[in-house]
């Protein structure tokens, strides 16, 4: 058992460790920091661009797993190098990674939350009105970009506001800039800025999760261990929430760590659109500058993240089939 | 267990969906009296109407032909993705499921080790890169980074189809490995893979249309429902039937694709849910 913990965790360390390495070769051979520099106006000299690029480890003159072993270096001590404007990427890696981990969180607790629930409930009620309307609904929001629902709530939120006749739900920015006040209103400050995004996050998740949850649940609801249960005297409700829902949730639960990297892409384009200062709009911005430190730190943390999500169904996994944990 | 679609009328409004929208992409063009470049100056941001059906855009290119023109490149993307990335989904997965040993634990690693860095953030990073290669290019690193959750699936079915006597027959006949995996292994999941194509089309082409919201997108003088459609968000109010047009045909097109996939895969997966519910 706990071997296996081990071999389990070994691996997701191996696995961050090469993709850590695959993201910096892919950013340091498909970016062009010279150009950034090359671009000023008035043109500097070559020699004064290398010796910048130099300055940031980025010298293209060096052969690329050179570089990374420079980097991995540093990094290994706990510093992730400097951005292209000369700043620390450790310093903005703080700024920006809160933001991004409470949408993360709120949109992954949200969307499975609510999905598992809508999936359960549509395969209860099967071939009824909730399961249709379920169906349609969830069908309709997978079959659109996320940036298009993202606007579609933004403009539902223009006429929300302006039905009401007061700003209830924000939608720039993580919170008003320059608010002071007590806690508590800086606390529903957040939380009026956080409705839209973590919504338009959550969205796709409970589309999906509920589309997932509610084929498990039919499976679960046909085999012949609820029947038993039935038959000693519980209610089919009953006898689906002690011994029908934690079997569904198994192969609903191998699903997360997939549904996490969704996610997480859907979280880069909400930062974008509702101007979070998060890792996401990080990681847009740096990419488009081309550089490659600050690209390398995003994909970084979006490893981790996702192989977080990925030992954590694991555990969710232990606890619900005992099978695995022989 | 017969193979037909149930539950007809999801599958079928499907499968007249993309048959309509096939139509549309493939003739549109020839039926409009405008060609997709043509610019009409005398009517800019013209609503839908008589000489217009769809309208026109800001700078007087009639939105009909655009959005043609732009769902055919969305489809040609689809497709190519699909195919490309369930056939490598295909390949990697028998071997890794088939040959075992090493080359599975190999395998096993690089599947996991593409679900770790979101393929969204390696395409940003490579798009500009391939800029001037052309859609194939692009749509080959779309195919790239979409292959992993199907070929885990095949690996799975391939190591239980291994196990066959059939298989094990052909393995003392002395049968070599990639002709068992080409007549005994790959024929029992083409069903399978033909679902898992379907859908990937639709995500191939929702891919693409956010991808194009940051101008990673098919690059201009190419236009494809995701750019047509990032193109007009800014007014979308304004001038609706700009973003109203190309968004509803991607709605249709991703709609129409995971009905026909979902009725598919309830056709041709005999592990789905049964039918009804036993009372």
């Amino acid at each position: 058992m706990a071997g296996r913990a081990l071999a389990r965790i070994t691996r997701s360390v191996t696995l961050l460790l090469v993709s850590v390495l695959v993201s910096y070769v892919i950013a340091s051979v498909a970016l062009s920091p010279r150009a950034y520099f090359e671009d000023r106006t008035p043109r500097p000299p070559a020699s004064a661009v290398d010796h910048e690029l130099a300055e940031l480890g980025l010298d293209d003159g060096t052969p690329v797993l050179a570089r990374f072993g420079h980097w991995s270096w540093r990094a290994l001590h706990g510093d992730l190098g400097r951005t292209l404007d000369g700043g620390s990427v450790n310093a903005e890696f703080g700024r920006r990674v809160g933001v991004s981990v409470r949408l993360l969180l709120v949109g992954t607790v949200v969307g499975t939350g609510l999905g598992v629930l809508a999936g359960v409930w549509a395969a209860i009620r099967r071939g009824r009105l909730p399961d249709h309307a379920m169906t349609v609904l969830s069908f309709l929001v997978l079959s659109v970009p996320t940036f298009v629902l993202a606007l579609l709530l933004k403009d539902g939120a223009l006429s929300f506001n302006e039905g009401v006749g007061h700003t209830v739900i924000r939608y720039t920015g993580e919170s008003t800039p320059g608010r002071g006040g007590t806690w508590p209103s800086r606390l529903a400050d957040r939380a009026s800025h956080l409705v839209l995004p973590a919504a338009t996050v959550a969205l796709g998740a409970i589309a999906s999760y509920s589309r997932y949850q509610r084929a498990a649940t039919l499976d679960v609801l046909a085999a012949g261990h609820l029947r038993t249960a039935q038959a000693k005297g519980l209610t089919p409700g009953r006898a689906l929430l002690r011994h029908g829902l934690r079997v569904s949730l198994i192969p609903v639960v191998t699903f997360f760590s997939f549904g996490f990297l969704a996610l997480f892409t859907g979280s880069v384009f909400v930062e974008q659109i509702f101007g979070w200062p998060g890792m996401g709009s990080w990681f847009l911005d740096a990419a488009q500058k081309g550089d490659v430190n600050s690209v390398v730190a995003v994909c970084l943390f979006a490893a981790v993240a996702v192989l977080l999500a990925g030992l954590l169904a694991d555990a969710l996994l232990l606890v619900l089939d005992p099978r695995v944990r022989r | 267990m017969t193979r037909t679609l149930p539950r007809p009328p999801g599958a079928l409004l499907g499968l007249v969906l993309i048959a309509l929208l096939v139509l549309y992409a493939g003739v549109g063009p020839y039926v409009s009296p405008w060609s997709p470049t043509d610019v009409d100056y005398g009517a800019l941001s013209e609503p839908p109407g008589a000489g217009h059906w769809f309208g026109t855009n800001r700078i007087g290119q009639d939105v009909f032909a655009q959005t043609a023109r732009g769902l055919r490149k969305s489809l040609l993307i689809g497709v190519f993705v699909a195919l490309a990335g369930t056939a490598f989904a295909a390949l990697i997965g028998t071997c890794a499921g088939y040959f075992g040993g090493w080359t599975d634990r190999a395998l096993t690693f690089l599947v996991d080790l593409f679900l770790v860095v979101p393929g969204f953030l390696v395409l940003v990073v490579v798009a500009p890169a391939l800029r001037g290669a052309g859609w194939v290019a692009y749509a080959g690193a779309l195919a790239a980074l979409g292959w992993m959750l199907t070929a885990r699936a095949v690996r799975t079915m391939a190591l239980s189809l291994r196990e066959r006597p059939y298989v094990a027959a052909a393995r003392h006949m002395g049968v070599r490995p990639l002709r068992i995996v080409r007549r005994h292994i790959l024929p029992h999941m083409t069903s399978f893979l033909i679902t898992h194509a379907t859908i990937a089309t639709a995500g191939a082409v929702i891919s693409e249309a956010g991808l194009s919201y940051f101008g990673f997108g098919v690059q201009p003088p190419d236009v494809s429902l995701g750019t047509l459609i990032a193109d007009s968000t800014q007014v979308a109010l304004t001038y609706p039937w700009m973003f109203f047009f190309p968004t509803g045909t991607l709605l249709c097109f991703v709609l129409a694709v995971n009905l026909v996939g979902d009725a598919l895969r309830s056709a041709l997966d005999p592990s789905a849910a049964p039918a009804e519910v036993p009372a």
